[in-house]
């Protein structure tokens, strides 16, 4: 028996193979604020997609109040009261906030024609029931992702929703956009509706959430009232990692101290980084972490050649450059793995082969044909480097788990003679035993082939352990310069809570 | 404001600079006859447009029309020619019912197997086409064996002028018809759900879905309106210009996809009106007239065309970047 | 060793390779039963190595713009001008001796001619789109037009009609017993194949088609190796207007009107992914082969070639069904 408005008990669903859940459970209580914790890939987005009746489960049940509902379709979850606001919030862009929100109404009712007064109506009500300010004929493609955001709620809120499951709101918001989202979360709460937080945000969860539930690999690994937890046992639950590394040391090398291998003076991206400076040597990792809209994914943007437009002074081993393409920092020796893997930096249906060597082929064709024996070589050499399971380097880097998947990209650059490794959350949706090794590969990276290394990451643990310095950024300045023997996980989370 | 930025102002700007421009060099442009042709003219073109608007808005991409067009012309006429039937109502029914079954294949092909449409239409076209010449007949009917009706009903003018010679020219009433579909296909798009729809599948398919969309009833809406149209446009015409060509129409689908794309519809699909189309037919139709009256050699026709839709695009590429940024 | 391992990985890699093969040989296997003694003839093979070049040219042409995910609308009207304009320039450099014995020199003079105006056509397309950032579809289609219409004004209208023996040799003749028009396709072909898969070029296009922003990310000079495939898709396209009146002894601005449609049917048919990233030499041929075979053998059913349209276009549907009613149950 389930004092629950919804459950999901020892849930499980296969993929094509894949174990994406795998005795998954949840329960929320009518009216409360819940958290689901989990990293990129694992399985959250799969829980949403069974609690609204996209998927349907392969084992295990649901419940709402109390009773199973076998073969839940998107409509019966609708009718349940399920809402769910995926993180592209499914919005038309072309079309005004007035239309979108009415949308739902008038698919509802199934009326043939379109009424723009009655739109209007419904629009500015539902405008009025969030408490916020739109304007309902602006075009939504031109909101910024906060207001699309609101709309997205707004019509949510209109159907009798008993649930909102919210995927991922608080990443592409400001800290001021996420108090009012905060705001209006608890005004929500107040009418008796139940929320589902699923992110990976774990000092905005702490803040708004009742209860947590966290998932690993497919599975619940841990659950309990908000009061049981802070943000290093969710990381760590999340992650899995007690990682018993010792912490990264660098040593400087005997003999008097060699220019930076990367320096950077005065850095300026307008609207984004404001008069910057560092300097990395060969063999430091130095980590950046801080809150979005920080300007840390500019700053790794621009050193690798993607504005152009970037004001102050670039230096490689004391010589100044100037990169205004991506060809540029890549012959200056910069490497930058990127966020997003899937749609920034693999080739999915290629070859694990091609994917390697994407950047290589014009170094491998000198005189216009590729030199095949030295590709092969090249390949199978990181295969083995970087232990990428796989029986030949032929199949396509899609079928690879996110862990193989990251280190034919961090093969990649290896294959580039890089000299600067700038890598934008590494080990994200990386299961843990990858995680541990890409670390280690990374620390090798630097310790004895001599690469500066810049990780920006949120994961405070995964900087913490493996950078000798930690830099914390907020609105485009560098705040804080700590080395990273002097910090733990708990003094630079609470750091990073002071920036509003 | 708001009045200035939208793009049918901007359009409509560029035509009526456009029109001072040639009546400059020529002032004969300005003209009743000649004003009356240009807008005879726009009918044929402009009924097909609106079949194609709807496609691309919805995100597709239809190059069947004209080919549809000339089939239903033609398998009408021929099929009037064989029952000795005369009449005007029941052939423009048979035509575009005709146009509406085609364009149903094409529904089908998009909505099941999820194929690209410009891909879908590209064989239906190739399908009909071929099926039309090969099978039904290559042979033109002129006006001699054309059924009069239809000739009549196309000949009937709205207004009618006595030059100072005698000769009388007059403003078609096809021109009523085409207002008439343009308004209804204006109606559609903004008043019904299915119009709407539309738009939603052309801004986000995915969400569109996730909304609870009848896709499949938009999709076949869309490809079989846009048929009809076509079906009922080819037939039209014949009545027009008193002619059968079974190969009519050929290479017409580069000229109104041109003036659709001109007339503000964005070819990624979720935005196009009527009223962007009918200016956009309206340019191109006087492009291509107004040669003549511009003195240019006819031969040049082409190029014009072709340098005005390059130049449309790059600046409607310019305008969607910057809307992205 | 290395060659079985080679085969079976082309067979393995491209499961679309071995259905347009059964495809093939049912349709040569259908169409040798219904017509056995004409089909069969060595006079009808031989007739279609003659036509089957050019078509195959402007449907290679096609694949590598869609390779990036683009197409090109505009490789008949690139095909007609580079046979217009060499043939402008054979009528005004004919000497006393007339256009049919016209010296060496000038007959590849005008090769250069044919051949400048695909390089410059591609670039012309690959400059509005990568520049000017216009779509594809649009910006061929403009360009196409204007192509045309740049024929049509200079002839007037009729035909060019009347090329050097030399030129002709070109779309006619025999090098070693094989039609000449489809040795330089093979050449070609060949050559085309080459550069996709060992050289930077082919591959950048391929990962420029499968993800353009990974492209991005991975250094690729994205802008530069799209222009070049557009340079590359109208060079291919004047070569095939080279053949095409090299074999009918004239230029005209609308000859192959369907060739249009045809290249765009067969570079899908021929596994191309008309969004980008997929694409081989060897199925355009298969394909082109294919269909070829199809018109020949309805040719000699007496079908007309309007009803062979049908064919096509039925055909096309009929693939697409095929294949994606494959990788639903997938």
């Amino acid at each position: 028996m389930s004092d629950g408005f919804i459950e999901l008990r020892n849930i499980r669903k296969v993929f094509a193979g894949v174990v994406a859940l795998d005795a998954m459970s949840l329960v929320i209580k009518p009216g409360e604020i819940h958290c689901l914790a989990g990293e990129n890939g694992s399985g959250k987005s799969t829980v949403i997609k069974i609690m609204s009746g996209v998927y349907q489960p392969d084992g295990g049940e649901i419940l709402i109040d109390g009773r199973t509902m076998p073969g839940m379709s998107p409509i019966e979850a609708i009718a349940h009261g399920i809402q769910v606001i995926y993180q592209d919030f499914s919005l038309f862009g072309n079309l005004t906030v007035a239309e979108n929100l009415a949308m739902n109404v008038h698919l509802g009712e199934k009326r043939r024609l379109m009424n723009w007064r009655r739109t209007r109506a419904i629009a500015r009500e539902a405008v009025a029931r969030l408490g916020v300010e739109l304007d309902l004929d602006a075009e939504v493609a031109s909101l910024p992702t906060a207001g699309k955001q609101l709309v997205a709620i707004a019509r949510a809120l209109m159907s009798d929703a008993r649930l909102i499951i919210m995927d991922e709101p608080t990443t592409a918001l400001t800290r001021k956009e996420v108090e009012t989202l905060f705001r209006i979360v608890r005004d929500i709460q107040a009418r008796g509706i139940a929320i589902l937080f699923v992110s990976h945000k774990m000092r905005e969860m702490l803040e708004i959430s009742e209860r947590i539930t966290v998932i690993r690999n497919g599975r619940k690994v841990a659950e309990g009232p908000t009061g049981d937890f802070d943000e290093a046992l969710i990381t760590r639950h999340m992650t899995g990692g007690d990682i018993l590394n010792q912490p990264y040391v660098w040593t400087p090398p005997p003999g008097p101290p060699p220019a930076p291998r990367l320096e950077i003076r005065g850095l300026t991206v307008p609207g984004k980084c404001e008069d910057l400076s560092l300097a990395i040597r060969p063999g430091e990792i130095v980590g950046l972490s801080g809150l979005l809209g920080s300007g840390r994914t500019d700053l790794a943007l621009a050193l690798f050649g993607m504005v152009p437009g970037y004001k102050g002074e670039i230096l490689i081993d004391g010589a100044p450059v100037r990169l205004r393409t991506t060809q540029e920092a890549i012959a200056a020796g910069i490497a930058y793995v990127p966020e997003d893997r899937l749609t920034e930096g693999l080739f999915l249906p290629q070859s694990i082969k091609r994917n390697m060597l994407a950047t290589s082929y014009e170094r491998l064709a000198p005189k216009l044909v590729i030199d095949r024996e030295r590709a092969e070589e090249m390949t199978q050499g990181m295969v083995r480097a970087m232990q990428i399971a796989t029986p030949t380097a032929e199949k396509p880097v899609m079928q690879l788990s996110g862990g193989n998947q990251q280190r034919v990209v961090l093969a990649r650059w290896l294959l580039t003679d890089a000299r600067v490794l700038i890598l934008n959350g590494p080990t994200v949706g990386v299961d843990v035993g990858s995680k541990a090794e890409i670390h280690a590969k990374i620390r090798e990276l630097a310790q004895h082939h001599g690469l500066a290394v810049l990780m920006i990451s949120d994961d405070v643990l995964e900087l913490v352990q493996n950078c000798n310095r930690i830099v914390l950024m907020h609105r485009g300045r560098f705040i804080e310069d700590l080395p990273a023997a002097a910090v733990t996980e708990e003094t630079v989370s609470d750091r990073l809570k002071t920036f509003t | 404001m708001a009045l200035l930025r939208r793009s049918e102002t901007v359009i409509a700007g560029i035509l009526l600079l456009a029109m001072v421009l040639i009546g400059t060099i020529n002032p004969a442009f300005w003209q009743l006859d000649n004003l009356f042709s240009l807008m005879r003219s726009n009918v044929i073109i402009g009924i097909m447009a609106m079949g194609v608007l709807l496609v691309l808005i919805s995100g597709g991409i239809d190059v069947s029309f004209p080919a549809f067009a000339v089939a239903a012309m033609y398998l009408t006429i021929k099929g009037m020619l064989a029952l000795g039937y005369n009449g005007v109502v029941l052939p423009l029914l048979a035509a575009t019912l005709m146009g509406l079954a085609f364009g149903a294949v094409n529904g089908f092909f998009v909505y099941k197997f999820r194929m690209i449409p410009l891909i879908v239409t590209l064989g239906t076209s190739a399908m009909v086409r071929g099926f039309l010449l090969g099978v039904v007949g290559t042979s033109m009917i002129n006006i001699n064996k054309m059924p009069t009706a239809l000739i009549d009903f196309a000949r009937t003018d709205v207004v009618s002028v006595t030059k100072a010679d005698g000769t009388t020219y007059g403003l078609t009433a096809m021109v009523l018809i085409y207002l008439g579909l343009a308004l209804a296909m204006h109606l559609v798009l903004r008043y019904t759900m299915i119009g709407r729809s539309a738009y939603a599948l052309g801004g986000d398919p995915e969400a569109a879905r996730r909304a609870g969309f009848d896709l499949r009833k938009t999709i076949f809406f869309i490809y079989c309106v846009a048929g009809a149209l076509a079906g009922f446009a080819g037939l039209l015409h014949s009545g027009m210009i008193w002619l059968a060509n079974p190969r009519d129409f050929v290479g017409l689908e580069l000229d109104v996809i041109a003036a659709v794309v001109l007339g503000g519809a964005s070819i990624f699909g979720g935005r196009g009106s009527v009223l962007g189309t009918m200016l956009g037919v309206f340019m191109l139709v006087m492009v291509k007239n107004s040669l003549i009256i511009m003195r240019v050699d006819t031969t040049w026709q082409l190029v014009v065309v072709g340098l005005i839709v390059i130049a449309a695009t790059a600046l409607s590429a310019w305008r969607d970047r910057r809307r992205a940024a | 060793m290395k060659a079985q391992m080679n085969i079976r990985s082309l067979i393995n890699r491209d499961n679309n390779i071995v259905q347009l093969l059964v495809m093939t040989v049912l349709i040569f296997a259908v169409m040798t039963a219904l017509s056995p003694d004409k089909f069969l003839r060595y006079y009808n093979f031989e007739s279609i190595t003659y036509i089957f070049p050019e078509l195959g040219l402007l449907s290679i042409a096609m694949m590598i713009a869609m390779l990036t995910g683009g197409i090109d609308l505009s490789v008949v009207g690139v095909a007609n001008l580079s046979g217009i304009l060499a043939g402008v320039l054979f009528h005004k450099m004919a000497g006393a001796a007339g256009i049919a014995d016209a010296g060496i020199l000038t007959v590849l003079l005008g090769g250069v001619i044919a051949l400048g105006t695909g390089l410059v056509a591609g670039t012309v397309n690959g400059l509005l789109i990568t520049r000017l950032g216009i779509t594809p579809i649009l910006a061929t289609l403009g360009t196409g037009q204007v192509f045309t219409g740049l024929a049509i004004v200079l002839t007037g209208g009729p035909a060019i009609v009347g090329f050097p023996t030399a030129w002709a040799f070109l779309g006619n003749g025999k090098i070693l017993g094989l039609a000449t028009p489809f040795v330089l396709f093979a050449v070609i072909a060949a050559l085309i194949a080459f550069v996709l898969s060992r050289t930077a070029l082919g591959i950048n296009l391929m990962l420029i088609g499968t993800n353009p922003k990974a492209a991005l990310f991975a250094g690729l000079k994205r802008e530069r190796m799209v222009l070049y495939s557009y340079m590359l898709t109208g060079v291919l396209a004047s070569v095939a207007g080279i053949i095409l009146s090299g074999r009918t002894n004239a230029a005209k601005s609308d000859y192959g009107n369907s060739y249009l449609l045809q290249a765009v049917l067969i570079a899908v048919l021929g596994g191309t992914n008309p969004a980008g990233g997929r694409g081989t030499v060897l199925g355009i041929t298969i394909a082109v082969a294919a269909l070829m075979l199809l018109s020949s053998g309805f040719q000699i059913l007496r079908f007309s070639n309007h009803l062979i349209d049908f064919i096509w276009g039925a055909f096309l549907l009929l693939v697409i069904a095929i294949n994606a009613y494959k990788n639903r149950t997938r």
